[in-house]
């Protein structure tokens, strides 16, 4: 720990500090959007954190993430909608859910490497999408609305969204600390050595498959979980919420931000959604002047600058906003 | 003293119309020194492979410690104690030295599903692989000899091992070094040793195997190959076979 205040300790210190003066924030600025955008950025950062324990640490480029934040999703709107309105019950079928078709999806991908991998992650959650438009109880390809957030006891009110916000930025820290003892233990080694060279591990007798199909389990557990506060939140679930470009915005989180960094996730979150916000916005102030009334449609094509950025970080800061904050790749 | 180790009867591998194994059969006792010798495409690394789990042989048998091991996966032989050594692409860059040997022995320290502890942090990895290291007297240099012998399979205290070309690509000084360590190994291990080095075959090998086009042509004491009419003519020919 004697790189206790690398700029990238201290970029995080302030960042947990500013997300956990938010709401204060946001309530003297009289500006409650801020809480429903950081609430979201929270619980995408979350997905985004256990899909980097798997793409990150163990090297599985999983293109169907977002699937778990549908499933976990579902999980909530559909209970909720038969009138099981209780989070005790909902949150964890929401997470075994999600467990148990990881468990069905990695045990077959696994056995495939590569591109091979990555077609068949992408195969399995474009089968959920559609089955999802299919749906016709639940709303179809319209989505489904849910009228009530999960219900917990005593003074838990997840409609608070002051309460809600906080619940997420503490399920986010919890998931962040238990990935970080995942990645450094036993299990861990085994899934990094894995990513470096799974055929070595093998002859050094490893069974790497079932530790690879557990670490894939694992994080589409803690999805699931992200998927039904994301549910909560939107207060809606549809089956785009787990459209492939959904999952590829995980992965630009998670590049973005850097891989096989705890914070990393985090990181990319953040600047990706706020960017989200910010850019449309900054078109258009700047380009009114100039365009007068096209500015507002100029607005819209904001991603126009995010590819570049995205590809200057891809070429020049292969361990991201991580990597350029910690100074190298890797400590 | 003399108990066979390791035993292939008949083993056969096809790449579409080249036999890479023709029927070779072989047996190597414990604490024996044996080398593989032969021409490039002579099947050297096929038959490794094969021994490793990492090839499936389309015929044949491999009996090792009296067990039969032929459909075994990998990682099931490396526990009964048959390691394989690696080159130095195939490292885990992302570890330093020692936690590449510590990964070694955690291997064979039971089952991984431990989820909290800091590996990075348990005496019970770390010793050992400290010792390993120390022990072949690498600390000042364990970048280059951890990746060559791949002392981290040493850490997992092998019966047997199976060396692919160790010596590629090392200068004089590194290859004599590399004979030193494998000829004190010699003792206590068993040990397959593929080498093109014909100077530290010769001195450091009990057996030798001769295999051309994927058939043995010669098998036994260093003396005997060298003398051999069909080595030289196969083989050896434009080297000069006595090379010491």
């Amino acid at each position: 720990m004697n790189h206790l205040f690398m700029p990238r300790n201290a970029v995080v210190v302030v960042l947990l500090l500013l997300l956990a003066a938010l709401p204060l924030y946001a309530s003297l600025a009289g500006n409650p959007f801020l809480v429903t955008l950081f609430t979201r950025i929270l619980i995408l950062a979350m997905a985004a954190t256990s899909l980097n324990f798997i793409l990150g640490y163990g090297g599985m480029v999983s293109f169907g993430h977002a699937v778990y934040l549908g499933i976990g999703g579902y999980a909530v709107g559909i209970l909720a909608f038969e009138g099981v309105a209780s989070g005790f019950v909902q949150w964890p079928l929401a997470i075994i859910a999600c467990a148990l078709f990881a468990l069905v999806v990695g045990a077959l991908s696994l056995r495939t490497r590569g591109v091979y991998f990555i077609m068949i992650t992408l195969a399995f959650a474009q089968l959920i999408y559609y089955f999802g438009v299919g749906l016709d109880r639940y709303g179809a390809d319209d989505g489904l609305s849910i009228r009530q957030r999960s219900a917990f006891a005593g003074p838990i009110d997840l409609s608070n969204r002051t309460q809600f916000y906080y619940l997420c930025l503490l399920l986010l820290i919890a998931t962040i600390y238990v990935t970080w003892h995942l990645v450094n233990s036993r299990f861990g080694m085994v899934l990094q050595g894995s990513r470096s060279n799974d055929r070595r591990m093998r002859a050094i007798g490893f069974p790497t498959f079932r530790y690879r199909l557990t670490g894939f389990v694992i994080a589409g557990a803690i999805c699931g979980l992200a998927g039904a506060l994301l549910a909560n939140h939107t207060g809606f679930i549809s089956p785009a919420t787990m459209h492939w470009t959904r999952s590829g915005d995980l992965i630009v989180m998670v590049v973005l931000g850097g891989m096989a960094s705890s914070f990393g996730p985090l990181f990319g979150a953040v600047v990706l959604l706020t960017l989200e916000e910010a850019l449309p916005l900054a078109i258009r102030t700047l380009a009114t002047p100039l365009f007068g009334d096209v500015a507002v449609r100029m607005g819209e094509y904001w991603q126009i600058l995010l590819g570049p950025l995205f590809l200057l970080v891809v070429l020049f800061a292969r361990g991201g906003i991580d990597g350029l904050l910690a100074g190298s790749r890797r400590d | 003293m003399t108990d066979v180790l390791l035993r292939i009867e008949a083993l056969s591998k096809r790449f579409g119309g080249v036999l890479a194994s023709d029927a070779i059969s072989l047996e190597v006792p414990a604490g024996e020194l044996h080398a593989i010798i032969g021409p490039n495409g002579a099947g050297k690394t096929t038959l490794i492979g094969q021994l490793a789990g990492e090839i499936a042989p389309d015929g044949g048998r491999i009996e090792f410690a009296k067990a039969d091991i032929t459909r075994l996966p990998a990682w099931r032989r490396s526990r009964l104690g048959l390691a394989r050594s690696f080159q130095i692409t195939s490292l885990f860059p992302d570890f330093s030295a020692l936690d590449n040997v510590a990964l070694a022995v955690q291997a064979h320290a039971g089952h991984s599903f431990r989820f909290w502890r800091d590996a990075r942090s348990e005496p019970g990895l770390r010793e050992p692989a400290r010792a390993a290291l120390a022990r072949l007297a690498i600390a000042e240099r364990a970048d280059m000899l951890v990746s060559r012998l791949s002392h981290g399979e040493l850490a997992t205290r092998p019966r047997m091992l199976l060396l692919d070309e160790p010596m590629a690509g090392m200068g004089p000084d590194e290859s004599a070094r590399m004979v030193a360590t494998l000829r004190e190994l010699k003792g206590e291990l068993t040990i397959l040793l593929i080498e093109h080095d014909m100077e530290a075959v010769f001195a450091l090998a009990d057996r030798i195997t001769v295999l051309v086009y994927g058939r043995i042509i010669a098998s036994g004491a260093p003396e005997a190959i060298r003398a051999d009419e069909k080595v030289r003519e196969a083989y050896l020919g434009e080297q000069e076979a006595g090379n010491a």
